[in-house]
């Protein structure tokens, strides 16, 4: 390993403090015994133990669990067929467009998104909640999957369906038994992405979320606004944790993949 | 002459002479085209029930996309192509009784050798118990038992193709189109393989149509060969008629190795021409021309270099006799090629077997020899 320049390691110890202090000191004073936020008055646990007890965080984490994991998979699903008709459906017409449009929604700001959504529930009479909130989640993180899958789907060598198709499999089982297997990881990937993402968006889901459901992200804002508990604390130190592990295994995942296809590839080319 | 592939059994296999015959494959007026890129012109084939058919032709004349449209990925542009009397047009490659082993293998990479192998077993109708048996036959066949659970990526590359040919095969198809199955193989290796595919066409019947780079593989392995060019056939005929009467200098210098020395016609007699090549020689005297050729029109002559003797002394018994000087020798081990520059400055090749050793041998280098060559030994092509 070479060593860092002088330069460089300061460069990088400012970047660095710079993106990962604030999360440290809120991670650390979690454990503050104090109830003041700013004072450090020993190590503890009781506000994690505090949080468990507090029926309103449990509810609200319990919708944001299910809200990530429903959307995530129906985004999952919708967005692997739009990757799939875009790429491999051959020319129709408005292809491009529609190739265009399905990145939209990824530079759409937030609010923008919440509003229009919004504005659609309240148009066909759809009582804002869970559902509402999962239909808005699930419509831009298809856009997210659909770009993973996408890519994936470029590089994936037309003539093994063809091959498929020439062993007498349907178009469907065609796609099930070879595509669907090859392209696993990107899916896998999406799916992952659209957890998290769902997980700790606040913005649109304050829009389409009702009184009887509320995620987490909306839960702990509102209770900031009221004052910073050392309970909100231990719930962001644990939701850090969750969206780390997501991230990170959504980074090894595609990593690994990218690595055995190019060995893969390498090989069968 | 148009003897066709010398084949161990008695009747002679030659359906495309029988008028009554009907073929498996019609290509009628097919063209294909992709935007304004014309791949295939107007092409009308028949390729007959138990055919070992070989497309021969330079790289992107179109042998591969003639194969897609058989299979069934490619849709003609216009006119039609028949299976079994059977208008293919709207009929989805999992429905035909056709496989296709890939230019590109197209090996599952997901699966093992031996489920690539079953994969279309498992989607016939085949009993399920029958499988394995079938997956461990195709295995045996190309030498493959030993790598049946390694996947695609831990195999070589002939044993890759040698997966793509047996999952090819696996289904016993009507119908088989095999694009360059045999390149990536060892010389032995591919020729057992050859001999192992005409086996297999012998037992069950089956039409191949086979791509080939190789002329000497389509020689040996095909009933018949088409030689394309340019997405348009140039001939289709028997191995020997190819080589013997090609009607074209396309597939003339296509094919092996040849002479070609333009000249003009004129006849001498039924069916017998002299070409003049040069000033001030004799002019080669051919007979046996089977077309008419125009009073004093542009030709070309076209003699393969093992048709011409070299001799020190003019040749007794062969009709043309031309003197020239030796070029160049190519020494083959077996085979010696002469490069001899007549005296107009046309050069002839003329191959002979090395009968005595090099050291023996009576002309060399610079030397002045004779060539011979019989009167019917070349053929004259217009075109
Ligand atoms: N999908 C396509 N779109 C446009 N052009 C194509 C397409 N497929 C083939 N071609 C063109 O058609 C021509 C014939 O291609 P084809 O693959 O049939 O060649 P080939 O005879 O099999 O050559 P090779 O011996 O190199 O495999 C080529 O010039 C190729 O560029
Ligand atoms: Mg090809």
């Amino acid at each position: 390993m070479r060593r860092l320049s002088w330069f460089n390691a300061t460069s990088l110890t400012i970047g660095f403090a710079f993106l990962y202090m604030p999360m440290i000191i809120l991670v650390v004073y979690s454990f503050n015994e104090s109830k003041l936020v700013t004072v450090w008055a020993g190590f503890s646990t009781k506000w994690y133990g505090e949080l468990f007890r507090n029926e309103a965080f449990l509810d609200a984490a319990w919708v944001t669990l299910r809200v990530a994991v429903f959307s995530s998979t129906l985004a999952t699903i919708l967005g692997t067929a739009a990757a799939y008709v875009l790429v491999r459906g051959g020319k129709f017409f408005g292809k491009t467009l529609f190739s265009g449009m399905i990145y939209a929604p990824l530079v759409m700001p937030d609010v923008i998104l919440g509003l229009s959504l919004l504005l659609l529930f309240i148009a066909v009479g759809l009582d804002r909640g869970m559902l509402t909130i999962i239909l808005a989640h699930t419509t831009f993180a298809m856009c997210y999957v659909a770009v993973v899958v996408s890519s994936r789907l470029v590089s994936f060598d037309r003539s093994l369906e063809e091959a498929a198709l020439d062993l007498g499999c349907t178009p469907w089982d065609a796609f099930r038994s070879v595509t669907l297997p090859i392209i696993a990881p990107a899916v896998v990937s999406g799916w992952l992405l659209g957890f998290t993402l769902s997980l700790d968006d606040l913005v649109i889901a304050s829009f389409t979320s009702g009184p009887s459901s509320t995620t987490l992200p909306i839960k702990i804002f509102s209770a900031v606004r009221l004052g910073v508990s050392p309970e909100i604390n231990a719930l962001s130190s644990i939701l850090i944790g969750f969206v780390t592990i997501g991230v990170i295994t959504f980074s090894i995942s595609t990593k690994r993949a990218v690595v055995r296809r190019k060995r893969e590839e390498n090989a069968v080319m | 002459m148009a003897e066709p592939n010398s084949k161990p059994n008695t009747t002679v296999f030659a359906p495309w002479t029988d008028p009554d015959a009907v073929p498996l494959i019609r290509f009628r007026n097919v063209t294909k085209r992709f935007g304004d890129f014309t791949a295939i012109d107007d092409l009308t084939l028949d390729i007959y029930e138990r055919e070992f058919f070989a497309l021969l032709g330079p790289s992107g004349c179109g042998k591969t996309t003639m194969m897609r449209m058989l299979a069934g990925f490619e849709n003609p542009t216009e006119g039609r192509i028949e299976i079994g009397g059977q208008d293919m047009a709207n009929v989805p490659p999992n429905l035909r009784a056709v496989n296709m082993m890939f230019q590109s293998y197209a090996l599952f990479p997901h699966l093992s050798v031996y489920d690539n192998i079953a994969f279309g077993l498992k989607r016939s109708d085949m009993p399920k118990e029958q499988i394995p048996d079938r997956v461990n036959e195709m295995l045996r066949l190309t030498r493959l038992e030993r790598f049946a659970k390694r996947k695609p990526h831990q195999i070589s590359g002939g044993q890759r193709q040698r997966v793509a040919l047996a999952r090819s095969l696996a289904k016993a198809p009507k119908l088989l189109l095999l694009d360059e199955p045999l390149g990536a193989l060892d010389k032995k290796l591919r020729e057992e393989t050859q001999f192992e595919l005409m086996d297999i066409q012998e037992k069950t019947g089956t039409t191949f149509v086979i791509v080939t780079h190789d002329q000497e593989e389509a020689m040996t392995v095909a009933s018949r060969v088409a030689v394309m060019d340019a997405g348009v056939i140039k001939q289709v005929d028997t191995p020997p008629a190819i080589y013997e009467t090609p009607n074209s200098v396309y597939v003339a210098d296509f094919i092996g190795d040849v002479n070609l020395i333009e000249g003009t016609a004129a006849k001498t007699g039924e069916h017998a021409y002299e070409i003049t090549y040069a000033e001030g020689v004799d002019p080669i005297k051919v007979t046996e021309c089977e077309h008419e050729i125009a009073e004093g029109a542009k030709v070309t002559f076209a003699i393969r270099p093992e048709k011409i003797v070299v001799t020190q002394d003019p040749p007794e018994d062969r009709a043309n006799a031309m003197q020239g000087k030796i070029i160049d020798i190519g020494y083959l081990g077996n085979l010696s090629t002469y490069h001899v520059e007549l005296p107009g400055g046309q050069m002839v090749k003329a191959t002979m077997t090395n009968a005595s050793r090099i050291s023996r041998r009576d002309y060399t280098w610079e030397d002045t020899v004779w060539l011979g060559f019989r009167s019917s030994a070349g053929v004259v092509l217009s075109e």
